[in-house]
């Protein structure tokens, strides 16, 4: 029972229950009579009444209350008597109050009233003072404001007036989340209507911005005003959907390999791609999740490509429609000629021409980029993959580049695609002046008070700032605050251990940033591959390996990476990297990955063909927390008709193990490390080994 | 930190389902079948469901069905969406729903839908996102779910998100933990979490846990070992429920058992109750506590029930 104390009754107390319990039953079994017999006397209703009064959760007699309110308004002497119908109404009205007297958060109360009211004979003026009073009493009752935005419609009472209520409500008590709340609400519905004085929002929101401030600063450790806050900053930084980055990216020159065999010369991801086919992917990468990226919407034109057959896919780990990155395909067709030929590709994001971002924004942006390529003129012969060797993970088969290799490889990284490719010139100096302003506002804060909400909120804004200054186009990186937010965040995970992992996941994300933004950290973290018995990959490995990374992060600027080290992380996910697209050999042993569904992002990777996933936790887990986040039978989207064509392996294998399943039988993978995962057994190897038909090396042993 | 006292609870839901004359029994008369799949499924996560007699509850589980296909709370109430799933539920429970007429029952719920998607708890119109998660899971269940406009019933869930990134129970609605809850698993069922703002959502719900390692449904109240259930299922739908300190809140739930006499309140030394019982030992389980059959986060029912249901290919 909700804060009733546990405490033995005392006889007396047991006894005056037990006569409460008898009364309640007779009248009970009474009233279902008369339900029952479709009875809708005076002495029935009497009867009825009594009951709600006493017990307003008893759901059916509310039910009984408005067959009876029909079967009466129905009746000859009545209709078109309207005072007659008004006291009828008002006679439940006043039910309704006396029930809610008893219980506040009756569901069933709440919906008579409304039920009686929506009748339209009823004075609609009484039920704001009602609501005035009862919200005095209660000032946080969802079923109170509920009401209140049903009779402030009903009454076509305009937003303006009711945001001065909350403004009211807040000033009488800034400790009032559900106040904040309907604020959001009427002010997002003022903004999107740009009513008059709340367009633009730049005086709306230093505005805001200073009410806001002042519930903060009395009491940071009150959450009403956080996550307001935080809704009026993501205005300030939200503005228009970006293409971010792209890959091939802008101007650059790449060619085309498809001899199967980078020998043992380094060569720059962003210079040659290795494919046995003629096909280049490409992929744009959005600033937010954006739907509607098709031929209609993406022109590309270059010699010999039919812009308007291409087929475009979302790169969004649960496969739905909008996404932060799509990808396509070019195929370049086959050509008498001997000698290469290079292909200059144009890609243009048509100006409205209906790109939608998840938030209804339009995509406002008319960018485009240009790259070339050069293409052999044969498709070449299949690559015996027998002939492969295993690749290892160890360090000794990793050495440095040489510097200067390195510099030349990554200047299109930090350089071209840095090639300013918004071409719309939109003024961000409202947005940057005030997130400048609420920076000093939080550090005076925290000069005076260590407040946990404080350094988030400051983390958060340090954060927003470089985010709108990469807009603008302006050089970033010298200015950039990802050390302060890095300690700000270290100092949290100490004051605030309960969510440590929240500030960690936070931390990663920032720490890959940082590493990714500045050439000379990102320069330590190439390597080269050199196992000469493996000439299939590309030996410009990144190896973001031992950095406690519990989450990735700035996936725009990883398109190009083909061999990836993260292993020895503490790694629970692998969001992100559905996104790259070019990937062949991925390692995230000695993480913390819970299940197989953990892997689903990377069942969209067609050119994964190594994985080490050895030494996570697969298994170990009795609440899987994937479960939902993966294409499954228990997500009905892909759910109903899922099943198994592979005659040779048995229903109830799959069943036993969908998750193994779901996840591999779409990969091409060669070779496999799972050892060192507590589900690791001989059962679930043959599994995989009749699932991977192209499986070489399973755990470090040949499986053919 | 006490154990978990396992045998004291077993104890204390037999006994309430036996009792009906005190004063609580009669209170809660008219949702006695919620009771039962509270109950029913604590027994079931605890290893004993077999110590219930289910031939009864099947049969009275269905004395509590109606013409038109819905359920009542019990035997004569009326019919509605809330004692229709915790019937499915019960049923599901012992592997029963065969002896459903699962056109009727479903018929019954896809009749519902409203043209915007969403869905009363009955023929009285009361709509709110409680009953779009009942009518999906439901429906889910009885693999009936191309019965309604699943694309309209997820559109009007959406419609419900707040800035903060929660949901609430109509447009405009403040967010509860428990309307989260049944608007993200709504769309874990439907395969559309990808509506959901799961970094802003997840720091929303990570910040319901209190110091005493409880957990609150709304910023600024009184933790409730209910929310554990409601924040931590919604939580592990997300992926983020290592934002909280997970083993805080297994002490919150077992400081709230009654050691004496069995069950779990909402909070430590306040009355027991079955409600509070089911959530209590549902979050433990959520939180791997050792010995507990593990529950599935959207269905609302232990994981081994739902895989026998959902999964195809059994023989």
């Amino acid at each position: 029972m909700h804060g009733r104390p546990r405490k033995a009754p005392t006889l007396e107390e047991q006894e005056a229950f037990s006569v409460k319990a008898s009364k309640l039953r007779s009248l009970q079994s009474q009233f279902l009579q008369f339900h029952h017999a479709k009875i809708y006397t005076k002495e029935a209703l009497d009867v009825s009444a009594k009951l709600l009064e006493s017990n307003p959760e008893y759901y059916t007699a509310w039910n009984y209350r408005k067959l009876a309110v029909q079967h009466n308004l129905n009746l000859p002497e009545v209709e078109n008597n309207e005072e007659t119908v008004k006291s009828i109404l008002d006679e439940e009205l006043r039910l309704v109050e006396n029930a809610l007297r008893r219980n506040f958060k009756s569901y069933g109360a709440w919906h008579h009233r409304k039920w009686v009211l929506s009748k339209g004979h009823s004075s609609t003026d009484k039920e704001l003072l009602l609501l005035g009073k009862f919200q005095k009493a209660d000032s946080r009752n969802f079923h109170a404001w509920n009401y209140r935005r049903f009779v402030t419609t009903l009454k076509n009472i305009p937003n303006e007036k009711e945001l001065e209520y909350t403004t009211d409500m807040i000033y009488d008590n800034f400790s009032n989340y559900s106040a904040w709340h309907n604020r959001s609400v009427l002010l997002s519905h003022l903004l999107k209507e740009k009513a008059k004085g709340y367009s633009p929002k730049d005086n709306v929101f230093t505005e805001e911005y200073e009410f806001v401030r002042h519930a903060l600063f009395t009491d940071p450790d009150d959450q009403s005003g956080w996550f307001y806050h935080l809704w009026l900053l993501d205005q300030t930084v939200k503005l228009e959907t970006l293409l971010v980055s792209s890959w091939p990216p802008h101007g650059c020159n790449l060619s085309l390999s498809t001899d199967g065999s980078f020998g043992d010369c380094s060569l720059s991801p962003f210079t040659s791609l290795q494919t046995n086919t003629r096909t280049l992917p490409l992929i744009l990468y959005f600033s937010e999740a954006v739907e509607n990226i098709c031929s209609s919407t993406v022109v590309i034109e270059c010699e010999n490509i039919a812009s308007n057959e291409l087929v475009w896919r979302s790169l969004s780990g649960d496969g739905a429609g909008s996404a932060q990155a799509w990808l396509t395909y070019l195929n370049f067709p086959e050509e008498h000629a001997h000698s290469e030929k290079a292909y200059q590709v144009k890609v243009s994001l048509a100006h409205s021409r209906g790109i939608f971002s998840s938030t209804g924004v339009h995509h406002g942006d008319s960018s485009h980029i240009e790259f070339s390529v050069s293409v052999p003129p044969h498709r070449s012969e299949h690559v015996d993959l027998n002939n492969e060797g295993k690749i290892s993970w160890s360090d000794e088969s990793f050495c440095t580049h040489d510097t200067q290799f390195l510099e030349s490889a990554l200047i299109n990284l930090f350089h071209l695609e840095r090639t300013k490719i918004d071409e719309t010139v939109v003024d961000y100096q409202w947005n940057i002046t005030t997130i400048n302003n609420e920076i000093s506002h939080y550090r005076e804060l925290l000069s005076t008070m260590n407040c946990k909400i404080g350094k988030l909120t400051l983390a958060r804004l340090l954060i927003a700032h470089d985010t709108l200054m990469s807009y603008t186009g302006t050089s970033h990186r010298n200015v950039s605050h990802h050390a302060e937010v890095l300690q700000l965040y270290d100092d949290l995970k100490k004051m605030d251990p309960a969510h440590l992992h929240y500030y960690q996941d936070e931390y990663s994300i920032v720490l890959l940033k940082q590493t990714i933004s500045n050439q000379e950290l990102l320069l330590k973290h190439c390597r080269k591959y050199r196992d000469p018995s493996s000439p299939r990959i590309n030996n410009f490995c990144l190896r973001l390996n031992n950095l406690s990374l519990s989450r990735i992060g700035s996936m725009e600027q990883l398109l190009w990476v083909q061999v990836l080290d993260l292993s020895h992380n503490q790694l629970k996910t692998l969001e992100g990297l559905e996104v790259m697209q070019l990937l062949s050999c991925l390692n995230v042993s000695y993480n913390k990955l819970c299940s197989f569904t953990a892997l689903e992002p990377l069942k969209l990777l067609r050119s994964l063909k190594v994985l080490d996933i050895s030494y996570n936790e697969i298994g170990a887990h009795s609440i899987d927390t994937r479960r939902y986040l993966c294409s499954s039978p228990l997500n009905h989207r892909s759910g109903g008709d899922w099943k198994t064509e592979e005659s040779e392996i048995h229903c109830v294998e799959v069943a036993d193990n969908w998750e193994a399943y779901a996840i591999f039988k779409d990969l091409n993978l060669i070779q496999l490390d799972l050892k060192g995962n507590a589900v690791s057994d001989e059962k679930i190897q043959s599994l995989l080994i009749k699932l991977l038909p192209s499986l070489k090396w399973l755990d470090g042993e040949s499986c053919r | 930190m006490g154990e978990l006292q396992v045998e004291k609870h077993v104890k204390y839901i037999l006994a309430v389902e036996k009792r009906k004359d005190n004063f609580e029994s009669v209170v809660m008369e008219h949702l006695r079948l919620n009771g039962a799949y509270w109950g029913l499924t604590t027994l079931d996560i605890l290893g004993k469901l077999d110590a219930v007699d289910q031939d009864e509850v099947i049969s009275w589980v269905m004395q509590c069905q109606h013409e038109d296909g819905g359920f009542g709370g019990n035997i004569g109430h009326d019919p509605h969406m809330l004692y229709t799933l915790s019937a499915i539920q019960v049923l599901a429970l012992f592997d029963k729903l065969h002896v459903l007429d699962v056109d009727k029952v479903s018929s019954y719920i896809a009749g519902l839908q409203n043209e915007d998607g969403s869905f009363p708890g009955d023929m009285w119109g009361e709509v709110d996102t409680r009953f779009s998660y009942i009518a999906i899971c439901s429906l889910a269940l009885l693999r009936q779910l191309n019965k309604i406009d699943v694309g309209k019933a997820v559109k009007y869930i959406v419609s419900c998100k707040n800035v903060d990134g929660g949901f609430g129970c109509t447009p405009g609605a403040e967010s509860h933990a428990g309307q989260i809850f049944c608007c993200v698993g709504a769309l874990a069922i439907t395969g559309s979490l990808h509506h959901v703002d799961k970094d802003l959502l997840g720091w929303w719900l990570c910040e319901r846990q209190v110091k005493s390692g409880g957990l609150n449904g709304r910023p600024e109240k009184l933790p409730d070992v209910c929310y554990s259930w409601w924040v931590l299922s919604s939580l592990i739908m997300i992926d983020r429920v290592h934002w909280i300190d997970k083993e805080k809140l297994a002490k919150f739930i077992l400081d709230c058992q009654d050691t004496e006499k069995g069950g779990i309140s909402d909070r430590p030394d306040d009355a027991v109750d079955v409600f509070h019982t089911y959530f209590g030992v549902a979050g433990l389980s959520l939180l791997e506590y050792s010995g507990l059959k593990p529950i599935d986060p959207a269905y609302a029912l232990p994981v081994s029930v739902v895989n026998k249901v959902i999964l195809p290919c059994r023989p």
